[in-house]
């Protein structure tokens, strides 16, 4: 049965001591605890391993912020308080705002005149914070930002909430080609006749395109919208750029990836997309950590015989107390052998991924303490 | 105009538009999905719209990916019908244009072009007026007098999109003062602000999808969109409350069902015992927070063996069986 596979455990105390291991970033579909595994390896390295770390962190739950002191979203890292900083170690913790760091990508890019136009454009502050992708470009973007400064031994990075793990790698590119698509090079050269133009054809359904936006959207739409181009026309390049750096750093040794899923059915077949993508664009995967976890603490005694055992109680009338304990072993012992076939999934597919399970807690973490238990429960579990 | 709708289902959801939102995989499209069934029943008509793009209606059903198109996707009972759409941007900004401009060859030139992207992708105020537009047109729309559908439901965006996702006047203000698209931003924001509309919040006994849920109808109520119910996803049957437990009743329990009395088995039983306990306090005080929102909270049992058509039943019998309180 491939339930009996048995992965390479991962060993995270040995990536976050490694002095080669520069950038770790935490992946995985909606939900699966990618900002908490972050942030615990983030305060792990720091505490265990004597690394300046600063961790990268985007929406956060609200009482994770303020635990790590995060209650502005400002772009700076901040220390975070009540982290034992034996030797050299420290933390540091931001959270991403994605408006800002698009504008200080722009400021980077151009003069200060041009970058105010830019900053006052309705399309600008549309996309700037509503585009999908937007929130991705910038997570790399800030990482490239985080990792040139060279303040850190490590960075940990989270990665924005989205249904698919892979938007993390394809929404840069996406937003890369749409900045300098074809749609932005005919709005900057607006079609006045079609006909002899090469793009005879092209021309000529733009200029329709234009009239009908005309027509329905107003003629201010179209000023504020090529004005929007132009003044992204001289940056163009400075974009592509800059994403193609951060994927090289996404490439090299330094970097370790961790696959972050639920054992549940969605959350696990989004990890086999990922590794798989991973592999395929020569990334570093380290390993998967499969989270929340429901584990029996009585090994010994199945779901089916704690059942019976229950209802044989239920009949003497009494030890009702015992009865109950024995049916919620027996609802955890099930839902653990579940999760194991669920999970059983991707050892089949990559038997040498490394893999650690990290044990469901009774209650959401949100704290400092809650942190360090779930660092040490990937570590030693 | 509409048969008059009668007993349970008329108290407990009486809007006609339904925009069932939640956080990211709280259980939206699988509840919006039992809703329309459960609407249909008794020989009704509903429409369950979809527009995120993602085929999660098909994939729920187990169909082909659906088309931009009304079709029957199930019955339901009593004669009811449930018929599906997918609403995609482009295909509803091409039907707008040649509805007031008669594009033609043009239209699909500038598709080809991925101009219709482009334009709804740099401004997505004006995909949403697309997107809620035709939410509108298939609400109110009647043929012979008689409305189409006695109900539509819409898997809408999560919470963290769906204030500026219904608030298109705004939205589209933005961006257009006048024009046939301010217009029609008016029509679908005065559907969006009466009673025909509830949005209904689906969350489950977690911190952040509670968290969500409160400010999402923070945000809602704020714009004045009326919400409808809280809907509770994955709500699990609480066993009996168990008690404070002693480790020595446990051994003397186990000893009465002739079970191994190690001191392993105790401490892990007992530790089994204690997590069960932190999870249904941590479970009741996040009903007291959903409670306290003062809105109808609804509870939809976890089905254990996932969402099949049987499961889609069961949620849509319980979505009707829900007393008020
Ligand atoms: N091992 C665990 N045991 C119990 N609760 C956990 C565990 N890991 C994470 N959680 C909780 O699960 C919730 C989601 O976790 P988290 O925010 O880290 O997920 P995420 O993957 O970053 O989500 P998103 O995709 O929304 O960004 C949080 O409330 C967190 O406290
Ligand atoms: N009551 C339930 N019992 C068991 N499983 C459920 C239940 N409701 C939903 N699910 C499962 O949970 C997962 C998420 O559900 P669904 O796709 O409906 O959520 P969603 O909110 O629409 O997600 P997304 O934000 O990705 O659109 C699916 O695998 C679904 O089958
Ligand atoms: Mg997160
Ligand atoms: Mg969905």
């Amino acid at each position: 049965m491939s339930s009996d596979l048995h992965p390479p455990r991962l060993d995270v105390d040995r990536i976050l001591s490694d002095p080669g291991v520069r950038i770790v970033v935490c992946c995985g579909s909606g939900g699966v605890g990618k900002t908490t595994t972050a942030a615990a390896l983030a305060l792990r390295a720091a505490e265990q391993h004597g690394r300046r770390t600063v961790v990268l962190t985007i929406d956060p739950a609200r009482r994770l912020a303020q635990s790590l002191g995060l209650t502005e979203l400002d772009n700076t890292p901040r220390p975070v308080k009540g982290v034992s900083e034996g030797g050299d170690g420290s933390l540091h913790a931001m959270m991403l705002d994605m408006k800002r760091t698009f504008d200080e990508v722009v400021l980077a890019h151009t003069d200060p005149a041009k970058a105010a136009e830019i900053f006052a454009n309705p399309f600008y502050q549309a996309m700037s914070s509503t585009f999908s992708g937007t929130q991705e470009y910038m997570a790399m973007e800030k990482l490239g930002h985080l990792h040139a400064q060279g303040e850190w031994d490590l960075i940990v990075v989270d990665t924005p909430p989205s249904r698919s793990a892979l938007d993390f790698l394809d929404a840069p590119a996406r937003l890369g080609r749409f900045l300098d698509g074809k749609m932005l090079r005919l709005l900057l050269a607006p079609a006045r006749a079609g006909g002899r133009s090469v793009f005879g054809l092209v021309t000529a359904s733009f200029g329709v395109f234009s009239r009908v936006v005309q027509k329905v959207l107003g003629a201010q739409l179209l000023t504020d919208l090529s004005g929007f181009v132009a003044a992204l026309d001289s940056m163009f390049g400075g974009f592509r750029q800059r994403a193609e750096q951060t994927f090289q750093i996404l490439q090299a040794d330094e970097t370790a990836f961790l696959v972050v899923a639920t054992p549940e059915p969605d959350a696990v077949r989004e990890a086999s997309y990922f590794a798989r993508r991973l592999g395929e664009e020569r990334m570093p995967l380290a390993g998967l950590v499969v989270n929340r976890v429901h584990r029996s603490q009585v090994p010994g005694l199945g779901a089916d015989a704690s059942l019976a055992a229950a209802a044989g109680l239920d009949e003497s009338g009494e030890q009702a107390p015992t009865a109950e304990a024995l049916r919620i072993h027996a609802s955890l012992a099930a839902l653990a052998d579940r999760e194991r076939a669920v999970t059983a999934g991707f050892s089949a597919e990559f038997p040498h991924v490394p893999t650690v399970a990290v044990t469901a807690q009774p209650a959401d973490v949100h704290d400092i303490d809650g942190l360090r238990t779930i660092g040490a429960a990937i570590s030693q579990p | 105009m509409t048969r008059p709708a009668t007993g349970r289902r008329a108290d407990l959801w009486p809007a006609r538009l339904h925009i069932v939102t939640g956080k990211g995989g709280t259980g939206k499209t699988t509840v919006a999905a039992a809703l329309a069934l459960a609407l249909a029943a008794g020989g009704r008509r509903t429409l369950l719209v979809e527009v995120e793009g993602r085929q999660g209606v098909a994939q729920l059903f187990g169909t082909p990916p659906l088309p931009y198109e009304e079709r029957r996707i199930t019955g339901a009972a009593g004669g009811g019908e449930v018929k599906v759409l997918a609403i995609d941007a482009e295909e509803a900004l091409l039907e707008y244009l040649e509805m007031f401009y008669r594009l033609g060859a043009a239209g699909r030139a500038l598709r080809r072009l991925g101009a219709i992207d482009f334009a709804t992708t740099i401004a997505p105020g004006l995909r949403d007026v697309l997107l809620t537009g035709k939410v509108k047109e298939s609400t109110t729309r009647t043929h012979n007098g008689h409305r189409v559908y006695d109900a539509v439901v819409l898997d809408a965006p999560p919470t963290g999109r769906i204030g500026r996702f219904l608030n298109v006047t705004a939205e589209t203000a933005k961006l257009a003062k006048v024009g046939p698209i301010k217009t029609q931003s008016d029509g679908v924001q005065a559907l969006l602000r009466s009673p025909m509309t509830a949005v209904h919040v689906v969350t489950l006994l977690e911190e952040m999808p509670v968290q969500e849920t409160v400010d999402a109808i923070d945000e809602l109520t704020r714009l004045r969109i009326p919400v409808g119910q809280v809907i509770v996803n994955e709500a699990q049957t609480p066993l009996a409350a168990v008690g404070k437990v002693t480790q020595a009743e446990l051994r003397r329990g186990l000893t009465a069902a002739g079970l191994p009395t190690d001191k392993a088995t105790v401490t892990g039983l007992y530790a089994e015992v204690r997590d069960h306990r932190t999870r249904q306090e941590l479970e009741d005080s996040l009903r007291g927070d959903l409670a306290e929102l003062g809105r109808p909270v609804l509870e939809l049992p976890l089905l254990s063996g996932g969402v099949d058509r049987a499961g889609l039943d069961l949620l849509a019998a319980a979505l009707l069986a829900a007393p008020t309180p």
